[in-house]
């Protein structure tokens, strides 16, 4: 009896003197993690709010025509971000158009149809290309890429598909095509490595299936990986366009820097992000700054709407994928 | 029958090897360019990096030599502010999705953290220009390591979680049922078990922002000289790369090789670390 109620006084003080101070702790460290992970939602707020506010005048000022004129004239004080769009979006497809293949191709080599020795080593050197600075990449763009695609690309391209418009016209080197090839030596290792990722969450019944049925080894990929993957593809592609169309540094290095819109893809180019990298510290009146920031705005709304979209379609397949192979 | 049932298997079995050879033909394609730019990089820099390039201010232009000593302390400099920022946000912010969110508060988080890491760098040197140097009238280091930390918060707090969530549940439960309050569970054992994890996040956010000059074009702004106040613009390795790369000196080109040389055995030394560091776990950080 006695025992008991000494333990209990004991239990009871020893709460009483550990309980409020570890709960307090408790709480104060909830709060401070909270705070710390709502800087996130900060973040987003902020760089809409900064944007929009950076660019309110040349919004009022330009309206709507601002994304459908191609004028840029600082010293009449005209702007119209037409060729930056356009340049952005050229860019970025003659990027996809080379990296796509060579990317899901190479994912799949990784995950089906590569001896298992050789793997891990080409892994680990795609992983090192993605570690390569931008302005490094931009550096041998320009000394070592662009006098090459010059020398011996070029005129090949122009001798067999001149009849084109899209390869027609002297060829300085900078150009719209050196910029998309820049990008997608840039956007290949992660286009790559989220395919990887696709194609190893494919379930191993898939593969069984189709060899079981006498499939060669590149049909089990095509049939029973590929198409099932489909969906999780195109999601790292609209990753790696979503990459395509932000990467700075490399591009303005290489394509040429001269707002135009032009069919040959050998004349030189701009992109919105370059026009920022190149000409905000030379703005001198509010509203070609202001200008510049509504390039910002542009850029980052058309980079949020195709980051949302690969979220959308990388998230369903997992989940689709994952729920597949509990049944 | 039996004869043709044959042929078309040859044929099959041919199509399924060109396949794989076209696969092959492609991987090594991916992989020309990193050794092409490694291998030009090695010609072209090695020449120029020695002890003058890690001891001596930027020669002026036409005169031969001179180093980049400022650009590496300044780009050191910049790491060290955008860290002091970056690590404790993101850390303990993905300690908060992995330990406390509901289901719901994190999939808003995560999915906000994975919109911000698809936003173009320079974006966010735009941003701290209106917010930092509009506001305080100039370039500054400051601004340049804060728009630094703003690329490093999603990178970091996503790298955390992953590995917190990692950490077994009975860890958890031992430490707490040994009376232990929860936020010293927390700290002394579920992030000190993920520890290794969470420094490599650290790491590679590191090297990745190391080597970012977009966001420094006009915030840190670079400096030919010593920075002497962190309120005043600071030389950047990859601002120093860029500059002299689109310069019209041969003398300037040459010290861009030698930078990029250097920045790149940089980077790749930190991530060699982390392969060290994640030996024996499959660690997939996209």
């Amino acid at each position: 009896m006695t025992v008991a109620a000494s333990i209990l006084v004991e239990e009871h003080s020893a709460r009483t003197r550990m309980a409020p101070a570890s709960r307090i702790g408790d709480k104060a460290f909830e709060w401070l993690t909270l705070a710390m992970a709502l800087a996130v939602v900060v973040l987003v707020i902020l760089i809409g709010w900064q944007l929009w506010q950076g660019s309110s005048l040349a919004i009022k000022k330009f309206g709507f025509h601002f994304l459908t004129t191609s004028t840029w004239d600082p010293v009449a004080e005209q702007f119209g971000a037409l060729p930056f769009i356009y340049g952005t979006l050229v860019s970025s497809l003659i990027a996809l158009l080379i990296a796509v293949p060579l990317s899901i191709a190479t994912a799949a080599y990784l995950t089906e149809l590569a001896p298992p020795w050789i793997r891990q080593p080409l892994v680990s050197l795609i992983e090192m290309l993605a570690a390569i600075p931008s302005v490094i990449l931009g550096l041998w763009g320009i000394f070592v890429m662009v006098p090459w695609l010059r020398e011996y690309p070029f005129p090949l391209l122009k001798r067999f598909l001149g009849w084109t418009p899209f390869f027609t016209g002297p060829m300085y080197g900078p150009s719209m095509l050196a910029g998309g090839i820049i990008i997608a030596i840039m956007i290949l290792p992660i286009i790559t490595s989220v395919s990887r990722e696709i194609l190893r969450s494919v379930p191993d019944l898939q593969r069984e299936a189709a060899y079981a049925l006498g499939a060669t080894r590149w049909e089990a990929t095509r049939i029973a990986v590929l198409s099932y993957a489909k969906k999780g593809l195109f999601g790292a592609v609209i990753l790696g366009l979503g990459r395509a169309l932000g990467e700075t540094m490399a591009v303005t290095m290489v394509i040429g820097n001269t707002p135009q819109i032009a069919a040959s893809l050998f004349k030189p180019g701009y992109t919105l992000a370059s026009v920022i990298a190149n000409e905000f510290t030379e703005a001198t009146t509010d509203i070609y700054l202001q200008a510049l920031f509504e390039i910002g705005l542009v850029l980052l709304g058309i980079t949020i709407l195709v980051n949302l979209l690969a979220q959308l379609l990388l998230h369903t397949i997992t989940t689709t994928s994952a729920t597949r192979a509990v049944q | 029958m039996h004869f043709e049932r044959a042929r078309r298997h040859t044929w099959r079995k041919i199509k399924s090897g060109l396949a794989s050879t076209i696969a092959f033909v492609s991987a090594l394609l991916v992989i020309t360019p990193l050794s092409l730019v490694f291998f030009h990089l090695v010609v072209n820099g090695a020449g120029s990096v020695n002890w003058d390039f890690f001891t001596k201010l930027p020669a002026p232009v036409g005169a031969a030599g001179g180093g980049m000593v400022n650009a590496i302390v300044g780009s050191l400099e910049l790491l060290a502010l955008a860290g002091a920022i970056g690590i404790p946000v993101g850390v303990l912010g993905g300690v908060y999705l992995a330990e406390y969110g509901s289901a719901r508060i994190n999939s808003v988080l995560r999915f906000l953290a994975d919109v911000l890491n698809g936003i173009p760098s320079i974006t966010w040197g735009v941003v701290v220009y209106g917010l930092v140097v509009l506001r305080f009238k100039g370039f500054s280091a400051y601004a340049g390591g804060l728009a630094l930390s703003l690329i490093m918060i999603p990178l970091i707090l996503r790298t955390t979680e992953e590995v917190v969530l990692l950490v077994p549940n009975g860890y958890r439960e031992a430490s707490l049922a040994l009376g232990v309050s929860r936020w010293k569970t927390i700290v002394h054992i579920v992030m000190k078990t993920a520890s290794k994890g969470i420094i490599t996040g650290i790491l590679l956010a590191l090297a990745r922002v190391g080597g970012e000059t977009a966001p420094l074009l006009f915030t840190a702004f670079g400096n030919r000289f010593w920075n002497h106040s962190l309120s005043q613009p600071i030389a950047a390795l990859p601002l120093q790369i860029f500059t002299y790369a689109i310069s019209p000196y041969d003398d300037w080109h040459r010290q861009a090789w030698a930078g990029a040389l250097v920045l790149v055995t940089g980077v790749f030394c930190v991530n060699v670390i982390v392969r060290i560091l994640t030996r024996g776990r499959a660690a997939s950080v996209v």
